[in-house]
């Protein structure tokens, strides 16, 4: 079909032709750029449950489009291609190739809460691009990104003693994402904290990255907290794998 | 005052600092202590807390994050015979009210931490079993802006300060279920309580409209770009509307601003004027209490110079 609006339509999907004569009819100008025509054949049916059972994805399917999310997105503002409506609207129809264009980005939700105070239908928008992002890495589209190393390292530190210590958190978070600790920002940040620190708070700081910071009786919590993620890592591989009890 | 406002429960409650009060924001650790002190109100620490799980640990799972939130809800509760539980910090508060809202209305959660708690010798947490509030409400509901004022030493007259709250303050609206509840409540698109304290201590409030903007908290190492950026929009706004100060109540935020305005300095070139300090020492100030014992040296935004130039210090 011809289109007016160019900037609506991906360019790969554009056809354009000089001179276009249909039956004919003399159509060269500005009724001669026509849309591909596409067959989906590839649809992920399970796409939708499969994104549902990671954490923050269960009320994917509540959706129903209205675009609240995307035009309240922090995100969105900055990157116009941040497109939460968009992503919840192909994860529910299945088009996981679709999907995999915006592979590179979907991580980047600040976790504002913007989308999720909007949302009429409790969709909790924020989760779910969450869920988009781990369910990446589990099917091997993206590496783990910066974010989920640093959700694993603050993770691990809780679940370790209770309790999380920041110099540690930032040591190695770079050390793991294999960033130079030495950028000018950082020291200069370091400076000017160190500068107005009185002495016993500082002798205070440096022990507790010797002495980690704990909750007491702890383990029990461990235990707990490890139980609940394994049964919750089993429930999901299984319906990764298309395996899910019925 | 009307009841609504003034509570005498308040008087004595449960604290919760949370990690971040224990590093990086310790100044407004201490300051909250301090201004407690002066103003003749009790804090008395939760025993043997554990860290909320902030932004994170709910990407790993919703309910561990939960777990994490309850079992310092049940300590207060159960262990410490306390009604309300404080958390000056918004990522703290946000999770505690998260954990309230899930524990009220999901079954699921109530059975899976039901499992937790028995599994580690917890007591259960139960709906409403404590309330949890932010430090704002608690000086806002304590002690009010009447009683405030009359106790102000060294007036902020001259002193301009975009109030800057933040995300996890109001959002998502509805695990704040007493916020927009008309006249004397919280708004959750236009949030006043810090507002109201600091034009009771004699600051001069200027039209913010970024109070509840995205300073990138989240992604504050993972993603410095954006961050920067972020902090950047609410940093140039708060120029625009001639803020000497942008007040904070979140040690997330405040250390965001100040790391992201250095650093948005280094990698783009761009200066910025605000200096931030915590609503807890501009309230400290205006109390009469020493910018040492307010732990101003201990910011990284450096604010001596301004306060000093205002006759603040």
């Amino acid at each position: 079909m011809p289109i007016h609006e160019e900037s609506l339509i991906r360019p790969e999907n554009l056809r354009k032709h000089e001179e276009l004569n249909i039956d004919n009819v003399d159509v060269s100008g500005h009724w001669s750029t026509f849309i591909e025509t596409r067959s989906v054949a590839d649809y992920n049916e399970n796409l939708e449950r499969e994104i549902s059972a990671f954490p923050g994805g269960a009320y994917i399917h509540r959706c129903w489009q209205c675009g609240a999310c995307t035009n309240s997105c922090t995100v969105n503002a900055i990157n116009p291609d941040f497109n939460p409506r968009y992503w919840i609207y192909l994860a529910r129809l299945g088009m996981e190739q679709e999907l995999l264009r915006d592979k590179e980005i979907i991580w980047q939700c600040v976790s504002c809460h913007r989308c999720t105070h909007v949302c009429p239908r409790d969709v909790e928008p924020e989760g779910v691009m969450k869920a988009l992002s781990h369910w990446l890495e589990a099917k091997g589209h993206t590496p783990k990104s910066q974010s989920q190393h640093f959700d694993e390292e603050f993770y691990q530190q809780i679940l370790e003693t209770g309790k999380i210590e920041e110099g540690r958190i930032v040591r190695n978070f770079f050390n793991r994402t294999g960033q130079p600790l030495k950028q000018p920002w950082l020291i200069r940040m370091v400076k000017n904290l160190i500068r107005g620190l009185p002495i016993m708070l500082m002798f205070k700081m440096g022990l507790s990255t010797l002495f980690r910071p704990k909750t007491k009786d702890w383990s029990k919590s461990k235990h707990s907290i490890e139980e609940l993620i394994e049964m919750r890592e089993l429930e999901r591989k299984k319906i990764l794998e298309g395996n899910e009890a019925s | 005052m009307n009841d609504r406002t003034m509570r005498d429960e308040l008087q004595t409650v449960a604290y919760y600092p949370g990690c971040a009060l224990e590093g990086t924001g310790h100044a407004y650790n201490r300051s909250t202590k301090r201004i407690a002190k002066k103003l003749g109100l009790n804090l008395v620490e939760i025993d043997n807390w554990n860290c909320c799980g902030a932004m994170e640990v709910k990407n790993i799972d919703p309910e561990v994050q939960n777990y994490l939130s309850v079992r310092n809800m049940a300590i207060a509760k159960h262990k410490m015979g306390m009604d309300v539980v404080m958390a000056p910090c918004n990522g703290c508060y946000h999770n505690l009210k998260k954990a309230e809202h899930d524990v009220t209305h999901k079954e699921e959660t109530r059975k899976t931490l039901k499992k937790m708690a028995d599994k580690t010798g917890q007591p259960e947490y139960k709906p409403g079993d404590v309330e949890t509030i932010h430090a704002l409400d608690w000086i806002k509901h304590a002690i009010g802006e009447e009683n405030l004022a009359s106790r102000v030493k060294h007036s902020l007259s001259g002193l301009k300060i975009a109030n800057y709250y933040g995300c996890m303050y109001t959002r998502p609206r509805h695990i704040f279920p007493e916020k927009d509840q008309g006249e004397g409540s919280e708004s959750t698109s236009k949030p006043h309580f810090m507002d109201d304290l600091l034009r009771a201590a004699g600051a001069e409030i200027v039209e913010f409209p970024l109070k509840t903007a995205c300073c990138g908290g989240a992604h504050t190492l993972s993603d410095c770009d954006t961050s920067t950026r972020l902090v950047l929009n609410i940093l140039q706004a708060a120029e625009v509307c001639s803020a000497d100060v942008i007040a904070t109540e979140c040690p997330t935020c405040h250390s965001g601003l100040e790391m992201h305005q250095i650093r948005a300095e280094e990698t783009l070139g761009v200066k910025t004027q605000p200096v931030m300090l915590y609503f807890t020492q501009l309230l400290g100030l205006a109390l009469g209490i020493s910018p040492r014992q307010l732990g101003i040296h201990e910011n990284i935004s450096q604010s001596l110079g301004l306060l000093r130039q205002k006759g603040l210090v």
